[in-house]
């Protein structure tokens, strides 16, 4: 792609980023959008329009539709049908690059920044044109005249890999607003946040819409952002606009209504009351290094008991997959210990069978299964090494992976082709109730869970919380990490934080307050 | 003064004008290694470009009279090996070391075909700097006799430094190599910024090489390179591919196989091929040193050994 390609727009970028505030955001307008897959069809004929100066969130669940519609309106897709109007004019966006000429940005949920530059750099890369030469001096003394006029302020030295999460958040957005974007779309803006972090981010944004130098389009599923910081609502429903309204017009249980339909969501099982019972799960001053040899594990202890879900806080990047890992046996431990049952515990496959631990990790087909191999042969990995699947403990016995994986379709009713079909085949939700049924299998100790219902759509994640608080009422000690506070609300018994390697602080779910746990998880409490 | 007064000092002379010569071609191959690198792909290949730059920088420089037409002739073979490598890594599913081990193959094969006629005649050589000049001493003089090549190369490592950091194509070629995704979503074209890169690297190599032929040892013949080009992509990764720390580690690599030469020109004997294997033993131990089974360097271009 060439960078002159909107070379237009050069003087509005870089250095001359006072434009802010002298010309407002223009009205976008999506005109019966429909776009199809395949013969799938994902978008039809959804209507959307984004008033100058206005927050308007965009609400559905997982497969809605919602980011095939802003991926259309961002020219990453090209609409089948329907048009774009920018100002009441039909407006070709063939490519992001079209619609940042069009004052349109977004910031994705996975962050496009260059972990190992700095903050300066990040933000001079992303300019449509650089001199060939960069006098660091005088960019640094224009970023930070650009940082002085804007909400929040990020030093322009700082290596991105030190931001907190929030504050990459923010940079993200800061990119689109030296870029010269008056229309900026966020896609799941708080997932990475603490509670804090995400108002104060959206608080921030939604006061520069007020001015009018901005408008924004969040893409959401939390009804709490909807309704503390949007002005209007556009509600989707596999592929349909189901509503578009003012939120003051409508209540949470009306938008949930709307947004899952008719079939009421699932009932989740209920949490059966039992008496405290042994220790499952000991973890003494357990310390493990990153990938670049820091500590990031700086002496956990934690217990859970069997029958007893205890739950995990914590904003993501402070030691929850390393914690993961090292029970996982993907990485080592550099001092503390794990005891199961009062046993010592070194997650080698004898112990993981012997202490009876399971492991349901996050994004299961890439921890916990091998893609292109059958899905009888992914529910076999705990035990295809043993009778029943084996002949004289070394020929495996096809016919016995078969009627495994049947059972598990059966039991836990995963939709796939059949049970020699490739495990990368079938759809997240399904690839999770494989897992589960793997992992569930037998009699279960211990049960690890992390993030178990992330990227899930509604009836998935009720049905696999409902699995996870059946083994917690048969029996098995869960630990659950999670970067969505609603789960550990709606799972744990117990809830620990996590913030900077350490468990910094502990509460009976009963009397948590989201609050006050939210102060622990940003550290400072 | 004379030589025998300068007595046991004379090693450390020696070991410096030899690091001074041996370093030279590890400078360059580093250098250009450095810049590949930084663009998140790995060249293996560079010991063929190195071969190769010896045999055509010598050819030229004997076909044109000129030694300076042969370095210049070197680098642009090195740039279109380097370019090969580029532009075949650009193609899906192609894995960058598989491919350099090829590329090193064909390029110490096709020199040593190609360079047959070149082993008998003698071809213009590059000419040095006299540092020494103020010096009565024969052995100061010999050491500080500095060829230009050398020079260049010092001059090189600060200049491709800053470019790094303060030009618009040092800082696209880094976010190449940090993060491909985020590149492409700025709407840079990865596999043309590496293979660029790629094609620097290989025109530095190929300089390399011509050194080989046209100054030290001075001539062309198959047993010219001792795996300096394999050498110097392991030098890169202790040199945390900085291209000041390239100049650093070259010199230290030089300085080791100077060692063997010069305890020899003071009369020690004793164990001379051992020494000669002083920088392959400080390879290995450099890289048992700074590797680690649990920990992968911070400074490292995060799309290098990204599965592809």
């Amino acid at each position: 792609m060439s960078a002159a390609a909107v070379s237009g727009r050069q003087t509005a970028l870089g250095v001359d980023v006072s434009g802010i505030g002298v010309k407002g955001p223009p009205r976008v307008e999506a005109r019966a959008m429909t776009k199809q897959f395949g013969g799938n069809v994902v978008l039809d004929q959804v209507s959307l329009t984004l008033e100058p100066g206005t927050v308007h969130a965009l609400l559905g669940e997982n497969g809605a539709g919602k980011s095939t519609l802003v991926k259309c309106l961002m020219g990453f897709y090209q609409a089948d049908a329907g048009e774009l109007l920018v100002n009441g004019e039909v407006v070709a966006v063939k490519s992001p690059r079209d619609a940042q000429a069009h004052g349109i940005g977004m910031v994705y949920q996975h962050f496009t920044l260059v972990e190992n530059m700095t903050v300066a750099e990040n933000l001079l890369i992303a300019r449509q044109t650089l001199p060939a030469i960069i006098d660091w001096k005088r960019e640094l003394a224009d970023l930070t005249a650009f940082m002085r006029r804007m909400p929040f302020h990020i030093e322009p030295t700082r290596l991105v890999r030190q931001l907190a999460a929030g504050e990459k958040q923010k940079l993200e957005i800061l990119k689109q607003l030296y870029l010269g974007s008056r229309v900026i779309i966020l896609d799941e803006p708080t997932s990475v946040l603490t509670p804090d972090e995400a108002d104060e981010v959206l608080g921030l944004v939604r006061q520069m819409a007020e001015r009018g130098e901005l408008s924004v389009l969040i893409i959401t599923h939390k009804f709490r952002e909807v309704l503390a910081f949007a002005d209007h609502v556009t509600i989707l429903r596999r592929g349909k606009l189901v509503a578009s309204d003012r939120v003051r017009n409508l209540t949470p249980a009306q938008m949930a209504e709307l947004m899952v339909g008719a079939e009421p969501p699932k009932q989740s099982s209920s949490r059966t009351d039992s008496a405290p019972r042994e220790l499952a799960l000991e973890l003494e001053r357990v310390e493990a290094d990153d990938d670049i040899g820091l500590r990031v594990l700086e002496g956990v202890t934690l217990h859970v008991r069997a029958g007893e879900i205890v739950g995990i806080a914590g904003v993501s990047g402070n030691g929850q997959d390393e914690l993961v890992e090292v029970l996982a046996g993907q990485r080592p431990l550099r001092s503390g210990s794990v005891r199961v049952a009062g046993d010592h515990y070194r997650s080698t496959r004898e112990h993981i069978r012997t202490r009876r631990v399971r492991l349901l990790p996050e994004a299961p087909l890439k921890n916990a299964c091998v893609s292109h191999m059958t899905l009888a042969h992914n529910i076999a990995f705990r035990d295809y090494d043993r009778p029943p699947f084996t002949l004289l403990r070394w020929a495996l016995r096809p016919a016995a992976f078969k009627k495994r994986a049947e059972e598990a379709i059966r039991a836990f009713r995963i939709r796939t082709p059949g049970p020699l079909s490739p495990i990368g085949q079938l759809s997240g939700g399904n690839v999770q109730r494989a897992v589960l049924a793997r992992e569930l299998a037998g009699e279960v100790r211990v049960l690890i869970a992390a993030n178990p219902c992330f990227g899930l759509d509604f009836g998935a994640v009720a049905e696999i919380r409902s699995r996870i608080m059946d083994a917690r009422n048969a029996g098995t000690a869960v630990l659950l990490i999670s970067a969505d506070l609603e789960e550990i609300f709606a799972l744990s018994d117990r809830i620990l934080v996590m913030s900077e390697g350490r468990i910094v602080h502990e509460t009976p779910a009963q009397t948590a307050d989201v609050r006050e746990i939210g102060r622990h998880m940003a550290g400072h409490a | 003064m004379s030589d025998t007064t300068l007595g046991l000092w004379g090693i450390p002379l020696a070991v410096l004008g030899g690091a001074i010569r041996v370093s030279t071609p590890f400078l360059f191959v580093s250098l250009g290694e450095c810049i590949t690198e930084r663009s998140g792909r790995v060249n293996l290949g560079l010991e063929g470009t190195l071969v190769m730059g010896a045999m055509s920088g010598y050819g030229f420089s004997y076909l044109t009279g000129s030694p300076w037409l042969g370095v210049l002739g070197a680098g642009v073979i090195g740039s279109l090996l380097g370019a090969l490598h580029g532009f075949i890594c650009g193609k899906p599913r192609v894995n960058d070391i598989a491919l350099g081990i090829a590329m090193m193959l064909l390029g110490v094969g096709l020199a040593f075909f190609l360079g047959k006629p070149l082993i008998q005649p003698t071809a213009p050589r590059l000419g040095a700097i006299p540092f020494g000049f103020f010096s009565s001493s024969a052995q100061l003089r010999s050491a500080l006799n500095v060829n230009v090549l050398f020079v260049i190369g010092v001059a090189l490592a600060p200049l491709l430094h800053f470019g790094l950091q303060n030009t618009r194509w040092g800082l696209v070629v880094r976010t190449v190599g940090e993060s491909s995704e985020a590149a492409r979503a700025l709407g840079y074209n990865v596999n043309r910024v590496r293979l660029l890169a790629t094609a620097a690297g290989g025109f530095l190599a190929g300089v390399g090489g011509s050194f080989l032929s046209l100054y030290y040892p001075g001539s062309w013949n198959e047993g010219l390179s001792s795996g300096q080009g394999l050498m110097a992509v392991a030098l890169v990764i202790f040199a945390r591919w900085s291209p000041k720390r390239c100049l650093y580690a070259s010199l230290l690599f030089g300085g080791a196989g100077a060692i063997g030469p010069a305890l020899q020109s003071v009369g020690i004997t004793t164990g001379y091929y051992l020494w000669n294997a002083a920088p392959y033993a400080l390879t290995l131990a450099i890289l048992i040193a700074s590797s680690s089974a649990t920990r992968a360097s911070a400074d490292m271009p995060a799309e290098l050994g990204a599965a592809r």
